[in-house]
């Protein structure tokens, strides 16, 4: 039996429920893990044994599950789990670990001021998590230096997307909408290995005689599915952008009538893009010119077309202009705003499109709002109940955040929830440095992650189907995480560990451990926002199986397409903004003549600290690799299988040499599921949305003796 | 303020326009164009001749963009003197604009045959020309292109693609010789008479006929070619008259060191009017790189830019025809030991492909025909990097890696059948023998193609195998 949802969303329990010998208690939730959100059931039997089985009434996953889904149930049961905190490596007392961390940020803070403290998130957290870890750094610790991993995923997408549409949503339209289509051009994703279910919708479009474009320097699984594959160099998303979009114009695929009534703009583009020829595109992207025109007639002779960006488009110094080109593309050939056409990003993390919106980022308040908005600082005050005044300013992003640790100036302690820096951050090599000369770490997780062990206290918390919360999924559509099993005794949730930060801190209200209050606080406190939660209830969610954000009023119906009539602007027209290519950041020498791209493979999720201990994903996939081309492999002298050094400037890691015909021969992939690879990665930022350049960076190779 | 001046605006001179703004909002800069229009794509002219773009889809540069970014044009002035002493440059009109940093991008002209009746023929060169043959065109019963070179053979497509017959003549004995080899010229006069272009190599021309309006060309043997529109693409010349009176070092083109400088060091030239290193270029990409390395120079942004010359990629933009030549191209085992030479000609489907090798990089290649090898190739040549010892992979690019669709008879038990859920065949084997006949059995056991769901009929492929195999009814 499915338990009611009464039973599962109050209070958060401190002991295990009864449960009756060998009668299964069925709970309705999600994944834990990526953006899509996969509905499951999560039976808890006798014991502590739990199994998973797909939902098929979440129209993300319609039945479907991933093995990372199905084998979920592992996390909670395999014996690597934290229970007790962690002071200075030994285990402590709650009380005496919490007592300890406050009494560290008061000394620190009086004597290097409030921003000395800082705060990193993830974009695994919950809605209400993500709130209460703002407004806990914002009120509580009055810092401005928060941020999150999500700046390492899609932040690219989403300045361009506020940029262009004056609000990010990833993807403005369900899902569903893909299998409709008539054409997509998916640029830089792989979610045949990334999130499996999502191809369901592409099978569909396909089946449906639909065609799908997929650029990418490999020959992913995805890529194989597509009826075009344009398999670029690494680092060129951008001139390819601007090649289609010129073909697009010089073939009279410009939807003129859409232009001129829905955007603004256009003609500075339409002047830059003359810039773009083909034949130039093709000498810069290696995309052959004939390849550049068959992608645009599938695109412009579609009734219903989609462009989607992924990370392969994103993580670059220049992503956010990437994705502008992108979405100057869609805009041209007429599709976002329009039913069953659009331009998405399809987001990554669990929670990476809710995590984005409710205050963990350095400049953003809750609802989506910027933090030097007076009116937005005015409205969240007043929730707050503080003074607009006492409200920090916006801090640094993530990586100079990361890279100003323990420097003079810097913040000197760092409260670290859901997060793995060490595996996850670019230069990782650099960041442990930073790390360790922090005078205070603090790491909230349930497994011991590499940046939990390297912690001064490590703090135990509940995991995905232990506790209760909202998750906004790639949709944009606010789903209800159900606690499913009891927490282990010992652990915490990160709210309670919040909440018992903030009373040692001096605010014995204002931050609720109980989700469903918090939630009740983010409605008010993004009311009025882009993000607009006011009209969301857990009762509705799970009545609805999910509401689209925004939904100001709870009879409001929630907004599934929200640019049908007009964008988010102030006169409600999109914006053409005109973008350049430009090479990579660091481009091939003699020195280091190959390039590097980094991405998942199917069995793990982000960092690895919770897919590496499972073992059915640690069978289907044991170890870091290296794929390289044949020709390549010819010319270094190593066999397929055997270990492979891959330098960069920065660093150096080792792999075990994939051999494959797949991949461009001068490029080189490694997943960054382990810890290694991200030594190697450039931390060059993106302008605007600070991401740095995970996708692409100069390496050599070297045999191992 | 450093005052800029800048003489050409065209493809060079626009281009180090936009470069320099891109690095300094603050310099003085000024720019003097001879032509009326705003700067506009030259590469793209053919598109506007054969009527595949619109003029307004070529331009670079809007009006606009001079207001909002603080740059003086000045189009429709003409320079024709440069005042060393006073560091000023004399426009047509009597206007003298100081300069402090000087760029000439005066590119070229169009060689025009010192044969009788030249004035009834258009050459092709401009927009302006480009407005002229289309009108032309429209009122034409047969044009004559005379030249057989890159821009020659693009203008006949274009013209031909209007619906016109077209001769195009070449005294050559091939087309495109100085890039193509016999046989690639061959096969590519081939594909263009498919097209509807006509074509004569090895003649000269001796006189265009006509009184004003023209009627066609005469031929040295006498023979008469007729047509009511003669297109001149007889190649071009480096436009150097200004640098030279100036008292600069002028060869083919304005002599310029690394820095693109010429002997007067206040004074660059970039673009088809410089000559660098004994080469003159004529395409646009060269011109582009030196720009980027003026603008570095005279802003400040890198003192130590350098320009070393650049690598020629001539790509033909001409619909339903696809050419990429780059390099030496004429070079083979009997002139030089050293090199090594791969070809492929299949001359019945317009395909001819040669490469050509020295020391395992690759310095020349001709791709006629559509492939998929062109991007991969123009990098190999771009890059200068090693080549794979198998050479006939790079003329052939296949799908690497793609899945070959195995019959369940000959995949091993170990095959991964379902990737989301790591199903090999062995494990759906197993469970067809512990009694799975369907696919929903099998996902049940074995939650094959619960992920993704595309290796459903795979799946269902090997149980009706097992079925056949043991004579069980499915």
């Amino acid at each position: 039996m499915v338990k009611p949802l009464e039973s599962t969303i109050g209070s958060m329990p401190t002991t295990s429920p009864p449960v009756l010998e060998s009668v299964k208690t069925e709970t309705a939730t999600h994944c834990p893990y990526c953006a899509l959100q996969c509905g499951m059931i999560v039976a808890a039997g006798e014991g502590r044994e739990v199994t998973i089985t797909p939902r098929t009434d979440i129209p993300a996953n319609a039945g479907g599950l991933c093995q990372k889904g199905w084998t979920a149930g592992e996390l909670l049961t395999n014996g690597t789990r934290l229970t007790t905190p962690l002071l200075y490596g030994e285990p402590a007392r709650w009380d005496d670990a919490l007592d300890h961390v406050a009494t560290r940020i008061r000394e620190i803070q009086d004597e290097h001021g409030p921003d000395a403290v800082a705060v990193f998130g993830g974009g695994g957290l919950t809605n209400e998590k993500a709130y209460l870890l703002g407004k806990f750094a914002r009120v509580a610790l009055r810092t401005s230096q928060i941020d999150y991993n999500g700046r390492f995923c899609m932040s690219s997408a989403a300045a361009a997307s506020i940029r262009a549409f004056g609000m990010d949503r990833g993807m403005p339209f369900p899902i569903t909408d893909l299998a409709a289509a008539d054409a997509i051009l998916l640029a830089g994703g792989n979610m045949a290995e990334t999130m499996p279910p999502f191809v369901r919708h592409l099978s569909g479009m396909r089946e449906r005689g639909g065609a799908l474009i997929v650029a990418d320097p490999r020959l992913t699984p995805t890529a194989k599915m597509a009826d075009l594959h344009l398999q670029l160099t690494p680092g060129t998303d951008l001139a390819l952008a601007l090649g289609l979009l010129h073909v697009a114009l010089a073939e009279g695929y410009a939807d003129d009538d859409y232009i001129a009534t829905r955007t603004a703009g256009f003609d500075a583009v339409a002047t830059s893009i003359a810039a773009w020829w083909p034949e130039r595109v093709e000498r810069i992207t290696g995309v052959p010119v004939a390849q550049l025109r068959q992608a645009v007639h599938l695109l412009g002779n579609a009734r219903r077309a989609m462009v989607l960006t992924g990370r392969g488009a994103e993580q670059h110094a220049k992503g956010t202009d990437t994705v502008t080109a992108f979405v100057n593309l869609a805009l041209a050939l007429g599709l976002p705003g329009r039913e069953g056409s659009g331009y998405a990003c399809v987001t990554g993390q669990g929670n990476g499109q809710g995590g984005r919106e409710h205050g963990q980022k350095a400049d953003q308040l809750p609802g989506y709002r910027k933090i030097d908005d007076p009116a937005a600082r005015a409205h969240v005050a007043s929730v707050w109940g503080v003074d607009p005044a006492d409200l920090p300013g916006a801090g640094r992003s993530a990586y100079e955040l990361l890279d100003a640790l323990g420097t003079p100036g810097g913040p000197r302690a760092l409260l670290l929830f859901g997060s793995n820096p060490l595996v996850s951050a670019p230069e990782a090599g650099r960041v442990a440095d930073r790390l360790a000369a922090l005078d205070l770490l603090v790491v909230s997780d349930f497994v011991l992650s590499e940046t939990a062990a390297a912690a001064d206290v490590v703090l135990p918390t509940t995991q995905w189907a232990e506790e209760s919360g909202t998750m906004t999924n790639l949709e944009g559509r606010v789903l209800l995480r159900r606690e499913a099993v009891a927490p282990p005794s010992g652990v915490r949730s990160d709210l309670s560990i919040l909440s018992g930060l903030a009373v040692r801190l001096g605010h014995d209200a204002g931050f609720p451990a109980d989700p469903r209050a918090v939630f009740e606080e983010l409605r008010l406190a993004s009311a009025g926002g882009a993000a607009d939660y006011a009209g969301i209830t857990y009762e509705r969610i799970a009545a609805e199986t999910g509401v689209f954000w925004p939904c100001p009023a709870e009879d409001h119906p929630g907004t599934p397409r929200p640019f049908l009539d007009r964008f988010a602007t102030p006169d409600g027209l999109a914006r053409f903004t005109a973008v350049e290519h430009r090479p990579p950041e660091e481009d091939l020498d003699v020195e280091y003549p190959l390039y590097l791209t980094t991405g998942r493979v199917l069995a793990h999720y982000q960092s690895g600290a919770q897919t590496r201990r499972i073992a059915a994903l640690t069978a289907a996939s044991p170890e870091v690799f290296v794929e390289l081309h044949p020709d390549l492999a010819e010319s270094v002298g190593v066999t397929h299988g055997e270990p492979l050094r891959v330098v960069s400037r920065r660093g150096a890691t080792e792999g075990i040499a994939r051999v494959t015909g797949a991949i461009r021969p001068d490029t080189v992939f490694m997943p960054f599921h382990w810890p290694g690879v991200n030594l190697l990665t450039n931390p060059a930022l993106d302008p605007l949305s600070r991401m740095p350049e995970f996708k692409v960076c100069a390496v050599k190779l070297e045999r191992v003796a | 303020m450093t005052r800029l001046v800048v003489v050409g605006n065209g493809m060079a001179g626009a281009r180090l326009v936009s470069e320099v703004r891109a690095r300094d909002s603050r310099m003085d800069v000024t720019v003097l164009g001879a032509e009326t229009w705003q700067p506009y794509n030259r590469v793209l002219l053919s598109n506007v001749l054969a009527g595949t773009s619109a003029p307004e889809q070529v331009r670079l540069l809007d009006p606009v963009w001079y207001t909002d970014h603080r740059v003086t044009a000045l189009l429709g002035t003409e320079v024709t003197a440069i005042d060393r002493d006073t560091q000023a440059v004399v426009a047509a009109n009597g206007l003298r604009v100081p300069y402090d940093v000087l760029v000439l991008a005066t590119g070229s002209e169009p060689v025009v045959p010192p044969i009788p009746g030249a004035e009834h023929a258009v050459s092709f060169r401009t927009m302006d020309d480009c407005h002229t043959i289309s009108e032309a065109a429209d009122a034409a019963t047969g044009a004559v292109v005379v030249g057989g070179g890159l821009l020659g053979i693009e203008a006949a497509r274009g013209l031909a693609g209007r619906g016109l017959p077209v001769t195009l003549l070449h005294l050559a004995g091939h087309l495109m010789e100085r890039q193509l080899d016999p046989e690639a010229g061959l096969v590519l006069g081939e594909t263009l008479t498919d097209l509807g272009v006509q074509i004569r190599t090895g003649v000269q021309v001796a006189e265009v006929l006509g009184a004003g309006r023209p009627e066609g060309v005469r031929l040295a043997d006498g023979e008469v070619v007729p047509g009511d529109l003669v297109v001149l693409a007889c190649g071009v010349r480096p436009v150097t008259g200004l640098a030279a009176d100036a008292g600069l070092e002028v060869g083919r083109g304005i002599v310029v060191d690394d820095e693109l400088r010429t002997d007067d060091p206040s004074i660059f030239a970039i673009g088809e009017c410089a000559q660098h290193d004994g080469n003159v270029y004529g395409l646009v990409a060269p011109a582009w790189e030196q720009a980027a390395v003026v603008a570095d120079l005279i802003t400040g942004e890198d003192k130590n830019a350098r320009y070393r010359g650049s690598r020629v990629v001539t790509r033909l933009k001409a619909r339903s025809v696809e050419l990429a030549a780059m390099g030496e191209t004429h070079v083979d085992e009997t002139s030089d030991r050293s090199t090594e030479v791969v070809r492929f000609s299949h001359r019945a489907k317009g395909t001819y492909r040669k490469l050509v090798i020295r020391d395992g990089r690759l310095i020349g290649a001709i791709l006629l025909g559509e492939t998929p090898a062109v991007g991969t190739l123009t990098q190999l040549f771009d890059r200068g990097g090693p080549l794979p010892g198998d050479r006939a992979g790079l003329l052939f690019p296949g799908l690497p890696g793609a899945v070959v669709a195995d019959s369940p008879v000959r995949m091993p038990d170990a095959a991964k059948i379902c990737q989301c859920n790591n199903v090999t065949k062995g494990q759906i084997r197993a469970c067809w023998e512990s009694g799975a006949r369907d696919t929903e059995a099998v996902a049940a056991a074995t939650r094959a193609t619960t992920g993704c769901g595309t290796c459903r009929e795979a799946v269902a492929g090997i149980l009706g195998w097992l079925c056949e195999q043991e004579g069980v009814p499915a």
